[in-house]
């Protein structure tokens, strides 16, 4: 058989795919209990959701260390490494989708169901009979709808700290581009650096994200419960944030492997996918940062 | 885990492996994984059609029978999300996940662990979905739209959102792997215009689905977090409305209609040319109709919203480019009666099957350009109408090209010949009562019949209860498919060859019956006489 493999690959039989499906059964199941568990009782949903969640990562732990043993001992021919390409490219294209569907809804609300409240256009019976009062506009003038849901609010300035974040996850885009060069020329102390300074800048924003969350329910009441404009804000920026997180520890992830040798030259399929999603939730951010916060 | 250990770690049994558990748990096999799929799609199929009888039984007769009006709502919504992502996409995954490798000469999906991830998550999913039924509150009874602010009232709503989480992630795997098995995975010399229809249809819905999941994911996930978090999306009161989630519901749900009708095209186009033993007539433009109704789905989401209030100069944008669709759907069914023409034809079951799907998803078709129609659609909107044109496309469009699938393809994967004559006698009960089933509905809806109700007006008495009928008679029928099947698998003396049908072309058809557990190990030699579309010059 042996030869044979030179040209077509399918690897071993693997329990973790089956694992996979119980822990993630696992972690909504208790999410969902959880969600509907009365007030007061927190019931087992909370302990299900944990187990599952520790499960989940235990999961990820235990996969991707059997896929990187086997990479490691040459087990991936060209063709898989396509595959696994193919997988990644198309899997951000999902992700793409996903932050479509909010940045749709963001759209939407801005461009007609916000104005339609205030009466303009399609919307002038629905003003006239409900909200007669209601001036439509968005941010703090109105973005919380004709019943004011949650209360006066400000919102975030552009031109502050998510200006800030704005150039540490440029720049961190530009290192992470400088530890893939380096990685194609081979020096592994330039790649240690830079792939550690993306992972630091990574951080840096995700530390400013939390502030400016800290500060936006202190002080400026803006809240998830801020109308559609909390729910649009919080969701867009939450949802980014959360693939940062993912991205960052990827990005860790792949340092310690760069330390242990993992790549070289040719094979490096787990540095490039992790760089295209880095280089993705870059993107997301711009977008957020001029439609959510400039605009 | 050593690196010496994992060194000889290919799937290098010759046969399959003999523990239960390992075999079908830890599976990184195309075959068995589709098998899988298959069992759970027909499982799914009687739940979901168990429902449907309970749901005629009610309807038999004006005034309530047998439920209070509250669970009738929790049996639509339940049928509705039973038979499309329990029923309808995992048996077309499975289909494809059988037959894509065998037939572009690949020894297994391109990730075949994912590909078991993929199919696992399913029977969780629907654990989790079917287990609110027994949950204090009930089940979801908003509709499988689940439009709010009606389905924000349920209790369920965070069981059944998690489930379509779910559905999702296995759908979005399953089909990043059949991209990647097409593009990646062919066997030297099968060039994309050589590859079988039915590939060309999966590796477009595959990317329907990569495209759409994800939004529904959003749509749902917003539907959670106005219920559990107190955003508001979809109050008007905080600027938010509630049309927007009909707007991001129907972007998916579109092109999901698309993704349950383009495998079924791709079927049909695989069973016409064997029976009538002639290629397909116009094999490029049945590709290029495939992709121009893919991309038309993306741009006909509101003609679901017609009558919610949509701005005039949206009803017809949407009204003009939901008519366009009929040009490439009709392209389709005109080449699939050229291929017909001059034919040596015979009549086995799964032509039969297709024959009908030609006739009956036509009609289905028809009804749907009716729809289309902004003015018309003011009367028919959430009449029997629409149930009667839905469910000509999806049983008698899908659901009959799925077993037209399983007749055509059974042999090659069991090793024997069905029972012929069973076959017919499943092929005439579905196709008469199906008729008797769905056929009326139309004049009921016509006459203003409103769907999702459990009581009408005693002048619908009549039409109701032929359609009843119909319905017990077409759920009946689909049990002697199960016999047919396990007889089949299990009992059939008659062997089937290698190339099982007479005018079958392919390289599926190369392999031995029943095809071995490991097939293509090594890349096929490719001659074009063999492929059913060698020489594309049309």
């Amino acid at each position: 058989m042996g030869q044979q493999h030179d040209a077509y690959f399918v690897p071993a039989k693997s329990y973790w795919p089956f694992v996979a499906a119980v822990v993630m059964f696992t972690t909504v199941f208790g999410a969902a209990h959880w969600l509907n568990a009365e007030p007061g009782d927190a019931g087992f949903g909370k302990t299900v959701l944990t187990v599952g969640v520790i499960g989940v990562l235990g999961m990820f732990f235990g996969w991707f260390r059997s896929v990187i043993n086997e990479s490691l001992a040459g087990d991936y021919n060209h063709q898989v490494d396509t595959s696994f390409r193919m997988g990644m490219m198309w899997f951000i294209f999902s992700e793409v989708m996903f932050f479509g569907a909010f940045f749709g809804a963001l759209f939407y609300i801005r461009m007609f169901s916000v104005p339609w409240l205030g009466g303009h256009g399609h919307g002038a019976l629905t003003h006239q009979f409900l909200w007669s009062d209601y001036a439509a506009s968005w941010g703090m003038n109105g973005g919380n709808g004709p019943e004011h849901v949650g209360g006066t609010f400000s919102t975030v300035p552009a031109w502050g700290l998510p200006l800030l974040n704005t150039l540490i996850l440029l720049t961190s885009s530009v290192t992470v581009t400088i530890a893939h060069h380096a990685l194609r020329a081979g020096h592994r102390g330039k790649i240690l650096l830079f792939l550690g300074l993306t992972v630091l800048l990574g951080a840096t924003f995700l530390y400013f994200q939390a502030h400016e969350y800290m500060e936006a329910y202190k002080e400026l009441n803006l809240t998830l419960h801020s109308g559609v404009y909390g729910s649009t804000f919080f969701l867009l920026t939450g949802f980014h944030g959360l693939h940062v997180t993912l991205g960052t520890i990827m990005l860790a992830v792949i340092w310690l492997r760069v330390l242990k040798g993992h790549f070289n030259k040719e094979h490096h399929f787990g540095f490039e996918a992790v760089a295209w999603y880095w280089h993705f939730v870059d993107v997301v951010w711009l977008g957020l940062f001029m439609f959510v916060y400039i605009l | 885990m050593s690196y010496a250990a994992t060194h000889d770690q290919h799937d290098d049994h010759h046969g399959a492996p003999k523990g239960f558990f390992q075999r079908w748990c830890m599976s990184t096999n195309h075959k068995d994984i589709g098998t899988l799929y298959l069992i759970f799609a027909l499982t799914m199929f009687f739940i979901g059609g168990s429902f449907a009888m309970l749901i005629r039984a009610e309807l038999f007769k004006p005034g309530l029978q047998l439920m209070q009006p509250y669970f009738f709502n929790q049996l639509t919504t339940m049928h509705a999300l039973v038979m499309i992502f329990g029923a309808i996409m995992p048996a077309f995954v499975g289909l494809g996940n059988w037959m894509i490798p065998l037939m572009v000469g690949a020894p297994d999906m391109a990730l075949p662990r994912m590909n078991n991830l993929s199919f696992w998550i399913l029977p969780f999913a629907f654990v989790l979905l079917l287990s609110t039924l027994f949950l204090p509150g009930g089940g979801p009874a908003g509709g499988w739209t689940m439009y709010p602010p009606l389905s924000l009232q349920s209790d369920s709503l965070a069981y059944v959102v998690f489930a379509v989480h779910l559905m999702g992630i296995s759908s979005i795997m399953g089909a990043i792997n059949i991209i990647a098995t097409i593009l990646n995975m062919r066997a030297p010399g099968m060039d994309l215009l050589k590859m079988p229809v039915f590939v060309w249809s999966w590796l477009i819905t595959a990317f329907l689905l990569i495209a759409v999941m994800p939004v529904l994911a959003g749509a749902v996930t917003m539907l959670l977090t106005d219920k559990y978090f107190g955003t508001n999306f979809f109050n008007p009161g905080g600027g938010g409305d509630p049309v927007l989630y009909q707007h991001i519901f129907w972007f998916f749900g579109h092109p999901e209609v698309y993704i349950m009708i383009l495998p079924a095209f791709g079927i049909i186009s695989e069973i016409v040319p064997t029976f009538a033993r002639k290629p397909i007539f116009g094999y490029k433009a049945m590709v290029f109709a495939i992709a121009c109704i893919a991309f038309l789905s993306f741009i006909v989401w509101a003609h679901h919203m017609f009558a919610v209030g949509l701005p005039l100069g949206a009803e017809i944008f949407f009204m003009y480019a939901t008519m366009l669709i009929s040009v490439p759907t009709g392209v389709k069914v005109f080449n699939w009666v050229a291929t017909m023409w001059g034919g040596s034809m015979t009549f086995e079951t799964p032509m039969l099957f297709a024959i009908a799907f030609i006739i009956l998803f036509t009609i289905g078709g028809f009804s749907g350009l009716m729809l289309a129609l902004v003015p018309a659609d003011f009367q028919y909107h959430d009449t029997y109408f629409v149930v009667a044109h839905f469910h000509y496309v999806l049983v008698t469009g899908a659901l009959f090209a799925i077993i037209a699938a399983a007749y055509y393809w059974m042999p090659k994967w069991t090793g024997n010949m069905y029972n012929e004559f069973w076959g017919k006698v499943h092929f005439w009960n579905s196709v008469i009562w199906v008729n008797v089933l769905f056929f009326p509905q139309h004049f009921l809806g016509l006459a203003g019949m409103p769907r999702r109700i459990p009581d009408y007006n005693v002048a619908f008495a009549n039409f109701n209860m032929i359609s009843s009928i119909g319905g017990f008679l077409f759920g009946a029928s689909q049990l002697i498919f199960l016999g047919v099947l396990i007889h089949c698998a299990f009992f059939s003396k008659k062997k089937a060859t290698d190339r099982v049908w007479e005018g079958a072309k392919g390289l599926e058809w190369t392999v031995p019956s029943p095809a071995p557990h490991h097939t293509f190990e090594m890349p096929p030699v490719i001659h074009d006489d063999e492929l059913a579309h060698g020489h594309v010059n049309d």
